[in-house]
Order: structure tokens, then sequence, then C-alpha cells
């Protein structure tokens, strides 16, 4: 049984239990998501899909939740925008977002101003390059849970990333920091293809946006592999 | 990540059965500790790890592989543990801890100093053990001592109202804890509390104890939450929750096994009620839960007291060693078809887990996320099975309830705020202390009437009600009347009964910037407006503090906080802006 409400005005009809953010698709209303994507579960973490529902005391994520009968939203309300704009500009803060495009674009929609916070702290971390296939330059990580979701139990099962830490000082961990190659990682590149910010980005992508051919780049490869043999023997 | 809990097989110990339970601090070797644990799976992640900090004082990678293995945890989700929980370390501490505490009652007694001196009496610096490997000084969050600023936790010792002079001797001999200062009238949630030898059944009995137990038990349990539910009990924990309603619920919902769950996790500065309930009358609380299982269908009760809590801890854990010897907890209690037992689960160092979801995944062995709602615990708690969770404080009323029935019960407090409540005055009062109200009574007559007012004549310049998570009240605004309906028509909230006070000579701008160290330090991390909103929020108030404030730090706090306010996950980061806020609404010019 279809349920209506009203979002931004428009009436809409959708399936019950169905999200907030699909009601909005309907209704012609673009949703803005930082953390949302279709292959992992939804955890509601970055909160920049929030509109207002009349009645509720706080802002509803609109990517967990569902639509329900009689409902009124605002997608644009005041409190709606300072909240949307508020959050890029304490993550543009926080870390490096300039190979992230679309939030890039999210920041000028909102008019968020990228030097909003002055003297702000932030969360670098240095790029750890451990590993044949991908590089992970956690400065531009913005804890989006992806990877970790995409190594365990979205799709691989194979648990070797974590989040670690806690508050603003969280990262995405493995075993006592451990490299990826003495980790469960079985290099199948999931959490590669989910990253929102070229956190994680394969070396093949980066050889390749330094001009390498196919063959330099396997010649490349099997260097490095054969390098960190010899490391790990020496060891 | 919360998806994942309906797949999750407790493996719970059939307690029944005598025994089962491996003794926490047993000296056996740890491989015999953990072969013991291991056929309960993850659940037992934070007791091993806890267990592996107290016997080494770090945690090796070693001895995580070794518990992670053993409990079929993925190594990573290991780490993830260690490192959310404050009180887990993996570089070595010492063998003995101290903690310093420096929330804002603590700070403002010259904890910091206290702090220093001890440091520098014991030739080391804060973080770094000894030479001798002996001791090993950090600062903490509220230890729930707040009564007896500025407060000091050795080991399991706890030391109140200590000064820079005498704390290095002190610690080398901690005196015996004095017993909670308890300030009141009519006494029933305290009528016990100094009176009697906590855990002595015979001195509980004595004293009305059980009375409650017998009357549930005499009753269906449909008649006992009526019972529950006409009282008008809410819960003390914060939310103010109609507790009836709650039991109803879970008793409702089906699921293979029921959990009740006594919320003990007390972390929200200036709150030390359910430790000194805990501390001077551990059977009224248990005598709760009894009755919560016996009307809700549960068979097992977790206590999850907070980890800075161990003298706590310890006297929960003889009583409830008691009511299993006695046949109060086990099979077949009071000769009747119910069975029922409780585990104590310590925390690990986070305030977030007294968020009721984030407790769940603490006892599932799990980061302390909270999860998002719906789906609520009655129906989806822990092990994704119905839950009763309640306050400390919450379950000491139960008895009370039952005993003397839900007319008597009523005529105490009003028709909308029913029952007694207590509430926890620090600060610049005379005679800090825990307080049973019984009759509604405005905060002004609290601070002056009860607990003498000010010190040395002086003014008080604020209160903030609530704790941490509470709002500033300005001295002129101080005649709201201490009931849910006054104080949410004034736009404030009780909270968990924390009354801090601050006379004219304390700098405000201060205790902002202790309680965004709180925030910061205790933010989980799980969504953006908190996790980053305490951090901006922080480094605004170092700039208040520190009288550097740059053009548009005003505009930055509101933007942050009405952000963390409107958007954040739980209830943590939807608190965690209020008192700045408040202070920006009463006291303007304190931020140009
Ligand atoms: C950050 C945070 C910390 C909390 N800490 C506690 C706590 O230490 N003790 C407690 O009883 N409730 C705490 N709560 C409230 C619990 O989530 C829950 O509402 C309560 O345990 C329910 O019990 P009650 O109905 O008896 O109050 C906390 C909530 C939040 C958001
Ligand atoms: S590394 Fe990428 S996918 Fe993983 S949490 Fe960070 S931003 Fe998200
Ligand atoms: S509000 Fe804060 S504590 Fe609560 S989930 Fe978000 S980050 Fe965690
Ligand atoms: S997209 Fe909804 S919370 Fe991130």
């Amino acid at each position: 049984m279809p349920i209506q409400l009203t979002i931004d005005g428009k009436p809409v009809s959708i399936e019950d239990g169905a999200s907030l953010m699909l009601a909005a698709q309907q209704a012609g209303v673009d949703t803005p998501v930082i953390c949302y994507h279709e292959a992992t579960t939804p955890n509601g973490l970055c909160r920049q899909c929030v509109v207002e529902v009349e009645g509720w005391r706080v802002l509803a994520p609109a990517c967990i939740t569902s639509a329900a009968e009689g409902m009124v939203v605002h997608t644009a309300s005041e409190r709606v925008t300072r909240a949307r704009r508020t959050i890029l500009e304490m993550l543009n803060a926080s870390m490096d977002l300039s190979e992230a495009p679309a939030i890039q674009q999210q920041m000028d929609e909102y008019k968020a101003d990228r030097k909003r916070f002055p003297g702000a702290h932030r969360r670098s971390q240095p790029l750890l390059d451990d590993n044949p296939f991908y590089v992970r330059d956690y400065d531009k990580c913005l804890m989006c849970w992806r990877c970790v979701q995409a190594c365990g139990d979205d799709l691989q099962f194979t648990y070797a990333l974590s989040t670690g830490g806690r508050g603003y000082e969280s990262h995405i961990a493995t075993f006592f920091d451990a490299p990826m190659t003495e980790t469960t990682c079985v290099f199948c590149g999931n959490c590669v293809a989910v990253c929102p910010t070229n956190a994680l980005v394969s070396k093949t992508e980066i050889f390749m946006s330094r001009g390498l051919d196919y063959d330099a780049i396997r010649r490349e490869k099997r260097k490095q592999r054969r390098a960190e043999k010899k490391e790990f023997s020496d060891d | 990540m919360a998806a994942e809990t309906e797949d999750l097989s407790p493996h719970l110990p059939s307690y029944l059965e005598e025994d089962l339970l491996p003794a926490e601090h047993s000296d056996a070797p740890f491989e015999q500790y953990l072969a013991a644990v291991s056929p309960r799976g993850r659940t037992m992640l934070l007791p091993a790890l806890l267990e592996a900090q107290r016997r080494y004082n770090y945690i090796s990678s070693d001895t995580a592989t070794q518990i992670g293995r053993s409990l079929n945890v993925p190594l990573a989700d290991v780490t993830g543990v260690i490192e959310f929980y404050s009180m887990l370390t993996t570089e070595p501490t010492a063998r003995s801890v101290i903690r310093v505490c420096v929330s804002p009652v603590c700070t403002m007694f010259g904890s910091h100093d206290v702090a220093k001196s001890l440091v520098h009496a014991l030739g080391t610096t804060l973080g770094e053990p000894t030479a001798d490997g002996e001791y090993f000084v950090e600062e903490v969050q509220c230890l729930g001592l707040c009564e007896r600023a500025p407060a000091v936790l050795v080991g399991e010792r706890p030391i109140g109202q200590t000064t820079p002079d005498v704390i290095a001797e002190l610690i080398k001999r901690p005196p015996d804890p004095p017993s909670g200062l308890i300030r009141t009238g009519t006494r029933l949630l305290t009528s016990r509390l100094g009176k009697i030898s906590p855990t002595n059944l015979d001195d509980y009995q004595n004293s009305e104890g059980l009375l409650g137990l017998k009357e549930a038990l005499a009753l269906s349990p449909i008649e006992v939450i009526e019972k529950i539910r006409s009282s008008g009990l809410m819960g003390r924990g914060g939310a103010a929750f109609p507790t009836g309603i709650k039991w109803e619920s879970a008793a409702k919902a089906s699921g293979e096994s029921k959990y009740i769950i006594c919320n003990a996790d007390e972390s929200e500065p200036g709150t030390f009620k359910d430790r000194t309930l805990m501390e001077e009358d551990p059977f009224s609380i248990l005598e709760g839960l009894l009755i919560a299982g016996y009307a809700v269908g549960a068979t097992i009760g977790y206590f999850y007291i907070r980890g800075e809590y161990p003298r706590a801890q310890q006297i929960v854990g003889e009583a409830i060693d008691t009511l299993r010897k006695t046949g109060l907890l086990g099979k077949g209690i009071l000769g009747r078809d119910f069975n029922f037992d409780i585990e104590v689960r310590s925390g690990g160092g986070a305030y977030i887990c007294g968020e009721e979801t984030a407790l769940f995944e603490s006892i599932e062995g799990k980061r302390g996320f909270p999860r998002i709602k719906p789906p609520f615990p009655t129906t989806s708690g822990l092990f994704g099975m119905p839950t009763v969770i309640n306050n400390v404080e919450t379950f000491a009323n139960v008895p009370l309830i039952l005993r003397i029935g839900p007319e008597e019960y009523r005529k105490f407090g009003t028709d909308k705020s029913p029952g007694p409540r207590l509430f926890c005055i620090s600060g610049d009062v005379f005679m800090p202390g825990l307080f049973e109200i019984t009759e509604p009574l405005t905060l002004k007559d609290l601070i002056f009437k009860h607990a003498g007012g000010a010190k040395m004549g002086r003014k008080i310049q604020a209160v903030l009600l609530g704790g941490a998570a509470g709002k500033f009240v300005p001295p002129d605004q101080l005649d709201v009347r201490l009931t849910f309906e006054d104080t949410r028509a004034a736009g404030l909230s009780l909270g968990s009964g924390v009354v801090m006070v601050f006379d004219e000579t304390r700098d405000l701008r201060q205790v902002l910037l202790d309680l965004g160290h709180f925030f910061a330090h205790e933010s989980c991390g799980k969504c953006y407006p908190c996790q980053l909103g305490t951090q901006r929020q922080l480094e605004v108030l170092e700039r208040l503090a520190t009288g550097t404030l740059i053009p548009g730090d005003r505009e930055r706090l509101n933007d942050v906080g009405w952000t963390m306010t409107d958007a954040s996950l739980c209830g943590l980061g939807q608190t965690a802006a209020l008192a700045v806020l408040s202070a920006i609404e009463h006291w303007p010019q304190m931020f140009e």
C-alpha cells in the first residue's frame, strides 16, 4: 500500500517503508549525500542528507528515515541548509578534499566558506604505500566507513579493516597498524572502488595517470613485489 | 553495522547450571582464563581485554592476537575495540594507574595542580610511567566523586578532597573511602544508605528489603507491569521515558530470549547518585532487576558498571553472589517457576557506552557506537532480542513501588513527576552531596535551603542544571520547580539530576572549556556533526578561555552548536552544545 506525504509542498505517493531520499527524488528533489553508497549498508554517518520533518525535534537523515503517512517534509529550510553548509565547512577544515569532486560541488551549492575555521587542527595522516595494488592516503579520508563495510559484511567478508580511534581522532585501522600485506586483505579492490575521495587509489590508476602503458605498469608492479618479498625475507 | 546483530549467537553460559562463570579476577594463567571464556565468543571481548590490561598493564599485539583468535573476532576489530576504550592501552602503563579528574568541578577545586604536584613528586610526566613501572598518572573526565572534589582514583581506591601538598603521600596509602554525603529529609530511596552493611542480606531484609519482590511474585507479570505503569515512574537516566510502557512493550515483543540491563555507566559530569546507591544499597537495585525480569519474562540480566567504579563493581558483585547463594538468583526463585541470573559487566572508559544502544554494542564486543533507532531496544536490543534497559535509580524505585503501592508512591513528587528523585549537588555550595527530594521544590530552595547556599557569603553566578549535557541557569531564574513539567516549560532538563553551582569568583570561560574538552574526548566519532563539531567547538572555546577570540567566533559556535543539536545521531551530539548555546544566550558579552 502506498502512503502519501508532502515534500517541499508537493504531494508524493510512495511504497510504505521507502526512504525519504527516494520520496524526495519522486518530488524532483536531489538529496546531497556523502557516506551513502548503493553497495554498502547505510549507517547514517554524514548527516548531509538531513531534512526537516514538521513536528520532529531534530532533523531526519533522509537516507535512513522511512517515509510515513502524512509527513510534511522540508528539504531546504534554514535549519537544513545551515547543517549542510556547516558540515561541509567543518569537513573541509579537517582533511584534503581536493580530489572529491562531488563534495566540491556541494560546497559551491551550499556556499560553504572554505576557510570558515581558521587555525583548525587538521586530522593529518601519513600516506601509506605498503602493497603493490593500492595506496592509502588517509589525509583524504573522511570516514565514510565504506571501505570497512566493503571489506567486511557488505561485500568481501575479509575483515582486514576497522574503524579505529575515537571522536575527532577516528581513523581507518588495521591490526596494530600492520601493512596491508600482513593483514587478511585479498586485494580484491572493493574498498578502492567505493572510496569517494581518492584516499584509496589503485596503483594502476596512478601509473596510467603518469602516462605509463600497460606493459610498463606490469613491469613496475613486478619490481615492487620483488622488493617487498626481499624485505620480508630480510626480516 | 547494526544489521549484523541478528546473526550473532550470544553463547550465553548456562549460569543457571552452577558456577560456570569464570572467575573474572582469578589468577589462573591467562590461557586458562581465555579457554574458559572462549565458548561465549565475541561478547567476552571487552572483559578479556580488560583482564589482559589488568594483568599486564597493557595489551601487546601477541596478547591481542591470542584474544582475537580464541574469541573468533577479526584482528582488525580487536584493534578497533582497544582504541575505542580509554582504559585499554597498547603501551605499558604501570602497576598503579592514578586518574586525576579534570571535569569542571574538580578543575575549579584545583585538580590540575594536584596532578602537577603528583607527577613532580613522582619524577614523571602525565601519561608516562615512572621509571620503576610503579605509577602512571593521567588526567581523566569526571570520576563521579564530585561531592568530594578534587578527586583522584588510585588503582581501585578513590581519594576525595585532596590537595597538592598531601597527594604524593596519600597515593602510597590511600585512606578508607569515605561514605557518600547523603543529605536529605524524607528518605525513601536513600532510607538504608549509611545505615546498613551494604552487602549484608539480613540487614537488607530487616529494613523492608525483598518485600517488593515477594509482592511481585504474588502477582501475575501483567499485574506487576500495571503497578509500575500506574505509579507513573519515569526513567531517571536522563530521557524520562515512562518505565511501565517500556516494560509492557518488551513483555509483548517476541524473542528467543529477553534481557534486563541495568545502566550503571554513570559518566555524566556531576553525577554520582548511581554510584552512591550501588555502594550503599546494592540489593535494592538488584531487587528491581529481579522484578523486571519476572514482569517481562527475561531470564538474564546484565549490570553494566563504568570502569572507573571498581568499588561499586565489587560491592554489586558481592551482593549478586549472596543472592545466588541464598537462591534468590538462579532457578526456581522463592519456590516459583522463575529463573533469573545477573552478570556484572565493566565499562572500559567511554561515556558514550551509557547511551543504551552503544551499551548493547559494548556488551556484544564491539566499538561503542550508538545504533540507528528504530528498531527500539524493547523489540530489538541486546543481541537483537527484546531488552529492557533502565537506570540504576529507576530500578531502585521498583521495589519501593511494589512495597508501598502505586497510590502511596504517587503521594511523593507531583502528579506529572511522581515519586522521589535524587539530585547530585556539587560545586560552590556549603553542603555538596546527594539529596533525595520527595516534594516539589524550586532549584533555589534546593541550593539555599538544603545545600546551604554559596560559601562565605558569596553570590551565585550560575548553575549548570542537568550536567555537561544540560544548560546554564542564571541566578535570577532559579525559581523553576524541579519537576519534569516545570523544567520542560522553562526549556531546561533535569537530565540525571545534576546541579553544579558556580559562585561569583569562578571564570565561566574555564568551565566552558572543561565542557568542551569533555565532549571532544567522549564523542564516539560515528556521525559527522558531533565527530567534527565537538572538535571545532573546543577550538573556539580554547580561544574564549585564553582571551584570543577572533571575529566571527560567536557565529561559529552558533552554527557548530545548532548543527550538532539538530543533525547528530545520538543524544551526546544533540546535547554537546547546549551549555555553550545557553551561555551565549545569557551572557552574550562574554563572547565578544
Ligand atoms: C551519551 C549518553 C550517555 C548516557 N549515559 C547514561 C548513563 O550513564 N546511565 C543511564 O542510566 N542512562 C544514560 N543514558 C540514557 C540511556 O540511553 C537510556 O535512556 C537510559 O538508560 C534508560 O533508562 P531509564 O529509562 O531508566 O532512564 C545516556 C544517554 C546518552 C545519549
Ligand atoms: S578510506 Fe575512503 S572509503 Fe575508507 S573511510 Fe576513508 S574516505 Fe571512506
Ligand atoms: S552524536 Fe556523537 S556520540 Fe552520538 S553517534 Fe554521533 S559522533 Fe557518536
Ligand atoms: S547520506 Fe545520509 S547520513 Fe550520510
